[in-house]
């Protein structure tokens, strides 16, 4: 259909997936049920549980299943009556989950400054939920959790942690970060869409969101989606990281984002300073809105983003890039590229073609706008 | 482990499996024609987001609701979650009333809900059933206050399939200017639902209850007069603000493709389940003698049976028949040793409830099932009752 580089909105199931998960549409079952088609849907279930666990480091008791990362961040944030702490360039699911929470500021390369985490932990009079997300979903950039988890335990702070981009794009062990929470999605890793995790120390108490019945050990009521987590196990399991499949994909990024600044000179590349997930390039044409640039780019046959998918509906400046320090123009010129595993040199090579092309024309306009002046 | 080929399903209101049409509508959008439904600014996102809302109109039209009134969700738990706790909520934020009534059938999820809002300042009144399990309407009407705010009462229930009188509940519940919600996972698609004609004001949906996969739902939310809720679920602001989260495309469109093929072969299908019941109990009865049927054979969706097998504990039963699913009442408690609450409202004693098994036909059920499921169950009770019992080794 054409050249599909927004993987951070939704990845095509992956063969191995849906073959999976066929299998498991196949079986009639509910994992509760405690005949023998009930304990074969539970045994999808439990295996699913582990790869999952295993993809994020943890075990699997630790695994709620969820309906999604969206689910799985309401449920965090939500599950706990303490005061919350989110940084400002969190993802929607996480910023609005809470109307009370103490939003933290970010620096200009969108990590969360740790001076303004510390004044504001040691200024609450008592221990909070602090939610810093693993890597950023519009810009790719990477938080220092470990040192927010450090930080927080001084205060007896809990961490949670949206690690919904980074999980099989970068090494991800939820015992070395610490955190005592941490979502995934299934669809961002070549999963299918409708479902997540919320992965959970296990002595935690935290309210459940959806209530009545005691799937998930009473963390998550309803009849559990067997051929999704079944499919969600196995993009778990493919999703692994120490292939270096991604690395090859951030060298691909570092050569287009090169080659875009050569051809276009004034052209932004945000949080380019910082660490950064491989596959991510938030990349700003100074006079050209986001959604002129998505226009453009989709007459030609290729699907890229202005900001989150979740948002994109609405003409609003990017949040995150507003909290990087970037003004209303800027915030409102940037589009969001993200490749995925499989994405080939030449459909790069093929955007870098129109969006300069598109920087070109836009040179031109202006120039004929000033000799017309 | 794998299921025998001659094994028998017969558990449909735990689920039911995907019907080979809906399967076969979902499956391109998994990779072929994959998106997100929220990308609308490219290509993948609007084809998506097509699908979705084409799948919507037919969900839509299964219960005489208009598209923008439908909700997709998870499942039938998250929408009654977000039924009851989303419009009582509402009203407590809003000082606009701060009671529920529920009745005591209710499948847990509701139950649950509704003691969530204890939490937040809620009254509950939990209704009794009667001996065939319903609910009396002049009841309800006596238990709504001034600060009623909703009333929960499910359509089918998933023991012993009987349909509440909604129409009924619906006329008392806007007279009086209290929401009526209705848990119809067992009843979409398999009985008439009008929320018109019915005035209901929300109505929770299960895809895997009716052909489609598990882990979808939905929750037709009323816009005239408009029912007011608050979100459990908040970030992106999809499904109108009502309910964040990429929507899965495959699963609406399964969702949509099984509402438009139970609302075409509806009634054809009931009369068929009701024939391959009769002929259940009429061969149960023959060789076993006096069996008791658990809730009113009249008005009673035509997949359920809910039947007991005096002096015959129903967990040993069932452990005597690994070839044949059936259940001893929902399948979120089966693991629970308790007699099934919904049959002791029914005024049934321990021991009656305790020799009550569950047996749920469906689409895909065959006569020849029937008659074997017949033959086994009959068999397991005799040897229960006369001690024989050889409790299957696995």
């Amino acid at each position: 259909m054409g050249i599909y580089l927004d993987h951070n909105a939704t990845t095509p199931v992956r063969p191995e997936v849906a073959e999976a998960m066929m299998a498991a549409l196949a079986q009639t079952g509910n994992a509760s049920s405690v005949h023998r088609f009930g304990r074969l849907a539970r045994r999808g279930v439990d295996d699913a549980r582990e790869a999952v666990a295993a993809l994020a480091g943890t075990t699997a008791d630790r695994v709620v299943f969820t309906s999604g990362g969206t689910e799985a961040n309401n449920s965090a944030l939500r599950g706990t009556e303490r005061r919350a702490f989110v940084s400002a360039v969190e993802h929607d699911s996480v910023l609005s989950a809470r109307a009370d929470a103490t939003v933290l500021p970010v620096d200009s390369t969108g990590s969360i400054d740790l001076d303004g985490l510390r004044d504001a932990l040691n200024a609450a009079s008592e221990p909070v939920l602090v939610s810093v997300m693993y890597a950023n979903n519009e810009t790719g950039v990477v938080q220092p959790v470990s040192e927010v988890v450090s930080l927080a335990r001084e205060f007896g702070a809990l961490v949670h942690c949206d690690a919904i981009q980074a999980a099989g794009k970068l090494p991800l062990s939820m015992e070395d970060l610490g955190v005592d929470l941490l979502s995934l999605s299934a669809h961002k890793i070549g999963g299918p869409q409708g479902v997540g995790a919320l992965l959970v120390r296990p002595d935690l108490d935290l309210d459940p969101l959806v209530r009545g019945g005691g799937q998930e050990r009473r963390r998550r009521a309803g009849t559990e989606n067997v051929p999704g987590i079944v499919g969600f196990g196995t993009a778990a399991r493919l999703a692994d990281v120490g292939t270096g499949q991604f690395a090859a994909v951030g060298e691909l990024r570092s050569s287009m984002e090169a080659q875009l600044l050569e051809n276009v000179p004034d052209a932004v590349l945000y949080g380019i300073e910082a660490e950064r997930l491989p596959n991510t390039s938030c990349i700003g044409l100074p006079g050209v809105t986001g959604e002129m640039q998505v226009m453009t780019l989709d007459l030609a046959g290729i699907a890229v983003s202005a900001g989150s998918a979740c948002s994109s509906g609405k003409v609003t400046p990017s949040h995150v890039l507003h909290a990087m320090g970037q003004d209303d123009d800027a915030a409102r010129s940037a589009i969001r590229v993200s490749f995925g595993r499989d994405t080939r040199k030449v459909e790069i090579e093929r955007f870098v073609e129109v969006w300069t092309q598109m920087a070109q024309r836009r040179n031109h306009e202006n120039q004929a706008r000033r000799s017309v002046a | 482990m794998s299921v025998a080929p001659t094994a028998i399903y017969l558990d449909h209101q735990a689920t039911t499996p995907v019907d080979p049409r809906v399967l076969d509508a979902m499956l391109p959008w998994f990779s072929e024609t994959f998106g997100n439904a929220h990308s609308e600014q490219h290509a993948w996102g609007r084809q998506a987001a097509e699908a979705v809302e084409f799948a919507r109109e037919k969900v839509a039209a299964l219960i005489g609701a208009q598209a923008r009134e439908v909700v997709f969700t998870s499942g039938a738990t998250e929408s009654n979650n977000l039924a009851i706790k989303g419009a009582v909520r509402f009203a407590l934020r809003h000082g606009r009333g701060k009671h529920v009534i529920t009745a005591v059938s209710e499948h847990k999820c509701v139950l649950e809900s509704c003691e969530a809002l204890t939490e937040d300042g809620a009254d509950v009144t939990v209704l009794p059933v009667d001996g065939e399990g319903f609910v009396d309407p002049g009841a309800v009407e006596s238990a709504i206050r001034e600060d009623t705010v909703l009333v929960s009462i499910m359509a089918v229930n998933n023991e012993i399939g009987v349909i509440q009188p909604l129409a009924e509940i619906g006329a008392i519940c806007r007279e009086n200017g209290v929401l009526l919600h209705t848990d119809a996972a067992q009843a979409a698609g398999k009985i008439e639902l009008d929320v018109n004609a019915m005035n209901i004001d929300l109505l929770s949906i299960s895809g895997h209850k009716m052909y489609a996969p598990k882990g979808i739902g939905a929750l037709y939310v009323r816009r005239r007069p408009r029912a007011r809720i608050l979100a459990e679920i908040s970030g992106g602001g999809q499904e109108r603000g009502f309910r964040s989260g990429t929507l899965p495309v495959p699963l609406t469109v399964a969702l949509g493709e099984a509402a438009a093929v139970a609302q075409v072969e509806m009634t054809g299908e009931g009369k068929r389940l009701a024939e391959l019941r009769a002929r259940m109990v009429a061969r149960l009865r023959e060789k076993l003698g006096a069996v008791t049927l658990n809730g009113s054979m009249d008005r009673r969706v035509p997949g359920n049976l809910n039947i007991g097998f005096a002096g015959v504990d129903a967990e040993a039963l069932m452990a005597e028949l690994p070839e044949l699913a059936i259940s001893t009442g929902s399948a979120c408690t089966s693991a629970s040793v308790e007699p099934s609450y919904v049959l002791k409202a029914l005024d049934l004693s321990d021991a009656e409830a305790g020799s009550a098994v569950r047996i749920g036909f469906g689409r895909f059920t065959t006569l020849g099932e029937v008659d074997a499921a017949a033959d086994m169950i009959v068999k397991a009770v005799k040897n229960q009752r006369s001690g024989n019992s050889v409790r299957a080794a696995e």
